[in-house]
């Protein structure tokens, strides 16, 4: 749990992605490591100057494929060689080749939901309140127009004086102070 | 993809003039304009007269699903014009009918994304959400066609006090998997594609209930960066996972005809043909779809005729693939020297049935594949939309002769029968376009229905300018 008592954090809101990339560059080599930005849509550049790369959505999804083909797998192997086996046109009963497509089908849906409710999880979501939406310009700009950096308040070079005024300099459209 | 031909003289704003290319978005949007365009359609308290027309008209239709299962339920499928040896009627035509318009909508958002084309942003959600409602049409044609369709569970692999399980070894349990899993995979990547919009329609809407329900929905989307790229990673990934299983859908399909021993069905060619003729259909459905959709929601300036006419080039490919399916298979039934494959082919073109046959050539090959190589045409609205629904009527009449002309005379000519489908078939299959429509009018009304986060990223203020350069200076260099 973040700290409760104080502020969330320092929000700034930019007109434009190039504003947001250039202040969050900057802030990152000032030390801030506590911060985040939020955007109407992927901005790489931002990700980039945050210094976040990896992601463990790809392994959710190789996993997933791997639990899927196995179970797939035995799932036919077990039922059509064991669990109820039947001489049908004097078919061997582990018609390995016959057993693909349902096996693929298995690897894709596993690995499907696993990518996609992996990357839910991994996001922390369905997280319904956020202090943010405290913030009085945040709603209506992070998903249509507007560019947000915040700086989080847990951040050790956090300081609501300093910090607003670094974030001041960029000349954001706003810097108001998030509310828990 | 690129047009070739002359660059037209006339000005038209839509026209780029470097590369004589209609525009994928029309000058002048903002990342406001773009948002409130597509939002207020969704957000308007005033429901225009004609959408509420358009869905009692469809919702009338589709009474007719509901009377035919009822009907169906409680006399069983000898209702339908199936019988021996024409087992397989309509429920396998309109079956793999329905679920080859889908695959067009899987198409735009998987491959396309795959291979960069973004000029398919804006139509890719409702591409999606006409595969999702296709499947939906699709998949009840085979549970109906069981017989018990209460009884449908037991295709599924389960422990049961019966101590019975399913076959592997045949393809239609193949089906069972292939068309489950592309309905389930289909409705997540489409769902996933619409969490942050609809976090854009939570925070632009003002009435409390749709703020609720938009809010649940969007999972408190909040436009991180963080999430935003492990958003991006999984929509890569899903579309990865999305484009062989389209391929394999279809193609299981086909295997239901191919791996049977029957003149005219057990052929190697199906399995591309039917993914062909699949992709070629659902383009023709995405037309029909888009074209009254951008003219009713004055969507011009985001779905633009380079969007109608790069569908009709795709359509022209996917086409020719087709009509070259069915010249193989008129040679191969010649070259095979086998007599069963020779009649099959002698019936199909000139039995009683025959006049099917040409219904198929006629407005598959010759009409679409005459016409689609002029440029002129291809951005010609109205023919297009004439040409969407004559491609999808020969898209059926080919699962129609397929289906019909090699089973009503098979091997054995004492046992050769007819086919004709009673009106409870029609109702079905006219019930479920009503069904369809009606799904996708409210969809229409209640979703966003062109990715707003997708065309955001295509806008020219995208561009990162090194230093920070305000908003006129980018815009300024922009145009």
């Amino acid at each position: 749990m973040p700290p409760r008592e104080g502020i969330y954090g320092l929000l700034a809101e930019f007109n434009t992605p190039s504003e947001l990339v250039h202040a969050t560059e900057m802030a990152h080599r000032e030390g801030y490591r506590r911060m985040e930005c939020y955007t109407p849509y992927p901005v790489e550049e931002a990700a980039e100057a945050l210094r976040f790369h990896k992601t463990r959505v790809p392994l959710m999804c190789l996993l997933g494929g791997l639990a899927g083909l196995t179970t797939g797998f035995l799932l036919e192997t077990w039922i059509n060689v064991w669990g109820y086996p039947l001489n049908l046109r004097a078919m061997p009963l582990f018609s390995w080749p016959a057993f693909v497509i349902p096996e693929y089908e298995m690897t894709i849906l596993f690995a499907g939901l696993s990518t996609a409710f992996g990357m839910i999880a991994q996001n922390g979501l369905p997280q319904l309140y956020h202090p943010l939406f405290n913030a009085p310009n945040f709603a209506s700009g992070a998903t249509s127009d507007k560019f947000f950096l915040c700086l989080e308040s847990h951040d050790p070079r956090f300081d609501r004086a300093q910090t607003r005024q670094f974030l001041e300099q960029f000349s954001p459209v706003s810097v108001v102070e998030v509310d828990h | 993809m690129a047009t070739q031909g002359p660059i037209p003289e006339i000005v038209d704003p839509m026209i780029d003039p470097r590369t004589g290319e209609y525009a994928v978005i029309a000058p002048g949007h903002t990342f406001k304009s773009v948002t409130q365009k597509i939002a207020g359609i969704v957000l308007t308290a005033n429901t225009p007269w004609a959408w509420v027309g358009g869905l009692f008209l469809a919702a009338t239709i589709a009474t007719g699903v509901v009377i035919a299962v009822t009907w169906l339920v409680l006399k069983g499928v000898g209702i339908w014009g199936i019988t021996i040896p024409g087992a397989w009627g309509f429920a396998i035509i309109n079956f793999v009918w329905w679920i080859g318009i889908g695959h067009a909508g899987t198409l735009i958002s998987a491959i396309l994304l795959l291979f960069k084309q973004t000029w398919r942003n804006s139509i890719n959600r409702f591409a999606e959400a006409m595969t999702i409602f296709a499947v939906v049409c699709a998949g009840m044609f085979p549970l109906l066609h069981i017989g018990r369709p209460w009884l449908g569970y037991w295709l599924l692999p389960y422990p049961n006090s019966m101590n019975v399980w399913p076959q592997f070894r045949s393809p239609l349990a193949w089906d069972v998997f292939a068309v489950s899993t592309y309905a389930t995979i289909s409705v997540v990547f489409w769902y996933i594609g619409m969490i942050p919009d609809l976090g854009t329609l939570r925070d632009r809407a003002t009435m409390p209930l749709a703020k609720y329900v938009y809010g649940m929905l969007s999972l408190g989307w909040r436009g991180s960066t963080r999430h935003w790229i492990r958003y991006e990673s999984a929509s890569l990934l899903l579309a990865g996972l999305s484009t062989p299983l389209v391929l394999s859908v279809h193609t299981t399909i086909s295997f239901d005809f191919a791996v049977a021993a029957m003149a005219g069905w057990h052929t190697t060619i199906f399995p591309p043909y039917f993914v062909a003729g699949a992709v070629y259909s659902g383009f023709a459905m995405v037309l029909t779809l888009a074209i009254p959709i951008r003219k009713f929601y004055h969507l011009e300036d985001l779905v633009t005729l380079r969007h109608l006419d790069n569908m009709a080039k795709v359509m022209l490919a996917t086409g020719s693939i087709v009509a070259y399916g069915y010249g193989m298979e008129v040679f191969m039934s010649w070259y095979s020297a086998s007599h069963w494959e020779f009649f099959m082919m002698w019936n199909r073109m000139f039995g009683p049935m025959g006049w099917a046959y040409w219904i198929l050539i006629l407005t598959n090959i010759a009409i679409p594949l005459t016409t689609l190589w002029s440029r002129k045409l291809r951005v010609n609205v109205a023919y297009l939309f004439v040409l969407s629904f004559i491609v999808n009527i020969g898209m059926w009449f080919e699962r129609f002769v397929i289906v019909v002309t090699t089973l009503y005379r098979d091997y054995l000519p004492s046992s050769w029968g007819t086919y004709r489908a009673t009106k409870w078939d029609y109702m079905l299959f006219i019930g479920t376009w009503g069904l369809f429509t009606m799904l996708f009018l409210l969809f229409a009304r209640l979703a966003p229905m062109i990715p707003m986060s997708e065309i955001r990223m295509m806008l020219p203020q995208t561009k990162i300018r090194p230093g920070g350069a305000d908003a006129e200076v980018v815009v300024q260099e922009a145009l």
